[in-house]
């Protein structure tokens, strides 16, 4: 049992390193006017394609070079970051909530409400999910709020799908059915006894989530449906530094590391998350 | 005074027709444990889920009657039903590993119940549950409140689920293979459990088991089941001295006995089986839904 909670629990050096990088982004995005050493939207014809600090011909104050505009690197990944949190923690938890409501439902309700609300599901994912939202965004209009509704709308099948297994197979256990025996009501069983013991996984895939939505606003502000103005994302600066990856691999290079590092985190961490919330598993 | 539980003529059939209960008759008195005894399949765990009102949504009861101190419950809506039968029943599960929800601590579990259905003070509830706790042997309560269900033996959340079983005073419980997936020493634990606490608060059990061991311990009345028709009933010491029918011989012969431990098992002798068969196949031929 002890060694169960080092491997799994708050020790975990995956915990640590994937929480420790998402609130070092966070942070940063939150503050990004007070940490950014330049603003990210200054152009410089002087200053275009330095790189980063430890090359020669780097200039000071610009730590990871700036792209062929003259911009600092650095200021406009953090400046994007707002723009990444955002969306992944709204289109995330509006696609959570809307998904489990629906997979609670269709799991422990069974009968019509599972018959339709699975066919619905299966409707949506026949769908390639980036095409999907590519369309959506053309229709809903390029935005911060198109590109949160257009995640909602495709990924809560995710949700819809993995809540329902689970509320399946608790609506069979022996609790709920002592619960039924003892007079409770449907709604009731289902919010005390199914719910909670579900929660692991929403809260996992919530986490798993957020890394997708991170990962599906980059495509979208790659392919220039994201957000219209000229505010920085991820997205944008790896479209722009594909262009000069000859003469500057650098603005490539670390948005993606960025991109990567924060995805990877969102889901290491909704793992190690998952096993904290489990009881069996803490 | 009206039987604690009776059930006249019950039959019920899967979605494919097939009987799964052959008008099955049986009453348990105010206070007294009643055994059902059967084969895995004779349908013991479905008569006990018919009384509780949970049966699988495939099986459909087609004729009969369930009495719950005298209250007809097939005249009930499905509301007053409900309430009847959270109020009067309870039940004590075969397994205790998936009875308890694993996700609440053990003291929010068994006080919901008194507290929601019953409407009890938080207080008269937490006191009760002690006390019950304390009854089934409980020595640190405290620290079992407090716990999750992982966090306790299998032979722990089994005298958790008794004490919360006796602890909204049912008149009626029903036993489902409550020891079935205990070690044997604990079995003998908490069948004594059982029956210490049936004797103190008066409560009748229906007591759903295939070992006849178990039977003769705790039992005054038994109904031998086999496929969903009961072949024999008697009191428990008659039905072991004398028992009339040729298959409840047969089981009594089946079982094992200290006295004799290498003696070869002995299975249900085939003549047996074959004359079962032909009188559950002419009870079959008679019956039509809503004549039997």
């Amino acid at each position: 049992m002890d060694d169960a909670r080092i491997s799994r629990g708050g020790l975990s050096p995956r915990l640590w390193l994937a929480g420790g990088w998402l609130l070092i982004a966070l942070l940063a995005a939150i503050f990004a006017p007070l940490v950014a050493p330049q603003d990210p939207l200054a152009q410089d014809l002087m200053l275009e394609r330095l790189p980063p600090f430890w090359l020669d011909g780097a200039e000071p104050g610009y730590w990871l070079g700036t792209d062929s505009l003259g911009r600092d690197l650095l200021s406009r990944l953090i400046f994007g970051g707002r723009i990444a949190f955002i969306v992944a923690f709204a289109a995330a938890t509006s696609a959570c909530l809307l998904g489990s409501a629906l997979g609670l439902i269709a799991g422990y309700f069974g009968g019509w409400a599972d018959r339709i609300i699975s066919r619905v599901v299966d409707v949506w994912m026949a769908f390639p999910p980036v095409l999907f939202a590519i369309l959506l965004v053309a229709v809903l209009g390029t935005g911060l709020s198109s590109v949160i509704l257009a995640i909602a709308i495709i990924d809560w099948t995710r949700f819809c799908r993995v809540i329902r297994a689970e509320a399946m197979s608790q609506a069979r256990m022996d609790y709920v059915e002592s619960a039924r025996i003892a007079g409770y009501g449907r709604i009731g069983i289902m919010l005390r006894e199914v719910l909670p013991n579900v929660l692991p996984s929403v809260v996992a895939l919530l986490s798993l989530e957020m890394g997708i939505a991170v990962i599906v606003e980059a495509i979208l502000s790659f392919v220039n449906l994201s957000i219209s103005t000229d505010d920085p994302t991820w997205g944008s600066i790896i479209a722009e530094g594909r262009l000069s990856i000859h003469q500057a691999w650098w603005v490539l290079v670390f948005p993606l590391i960025t991109l990567i590092l924060t995805v990877l985190s969102f889901s290491q961490f909704g793992e190690a998350l998952k096993a904290r919330f489990d009881p069996v598993l803490r | 005074m009206s039987a604690c539980l009776d059930i006249r003529g019950l039959s019920a059939v899967l979605p494919n027709g097939q009987r799964v209960l052959r008008s099955v008759s049986l009453t348990v008195q105010p206070g007294e444990v009643r055994a059902l005894v059967g084969e895995s399949g004779a349908g013991k765990t479905m008569i006990g889920k018919a009384v509780l009102g949970v049966l699988p949504k495939s099986v459909r009861i087609v004729e009969g009657e369930m009495l719950i101190e005298g209250e007809d419950l097939g005249r009930l809506d499905a509301k007053a039903r409900r309430t009847l039968i959270g109020a009067r029943t309870a039940l004590i599960p075969q397994d205790p590993l998936t009875a308890l929800n694993p996700s609440r601590r053990i003291g929010a579990q068994m006080t919901d119940r008194l507290v929601r259905i019953l409407g009890w003070s938080g207080e008269r509830a937490d006191t009760r549950i002690r006390q019950l706790l304390d009854e089934v042997q409980i020595r640190d309560p405290e620290r079992v409140l407090k716990s999750y269900p992982h966090e306790l033996s299998g032979g722990m959340r089994q005298r958790v689920l008794i004490a919360a079983a006796f602890a909204a005073e049912p008149r009626l419980i029903v036993a489902d293979e409550p020891t079935t997936a205990l070690d044997v020493t604990v079995q003998k634990q908490i069948l004594r459990l059982i029956a210490q606490l049936q004797r103190d608060h008066g409560t009748a059990i229906l007591f759903v088991t295939h070992d006849l061991g178990v039977v003769a311990k705790i039992s005054q009345k038994v109904s031998v089941l086999y496929a969903g028709k009961v072949v024999e009933e008697a009191e428990t010491t008659q039905l072991f001295d004398a028992p009339q029918h040729p298959y409840t011989r047969a089981l009594i012969a089946a079982t094992p006995r200290y006295t004799d431990p290498y003696a070869s098992l002995k299975p249900v002798d085939e003549a047996v089986l074959a004359g079962l068969s032909a009188e559950i196949a002419a009870a079959d031929q008679d019956w039509r839904p809503g004549h039997g």
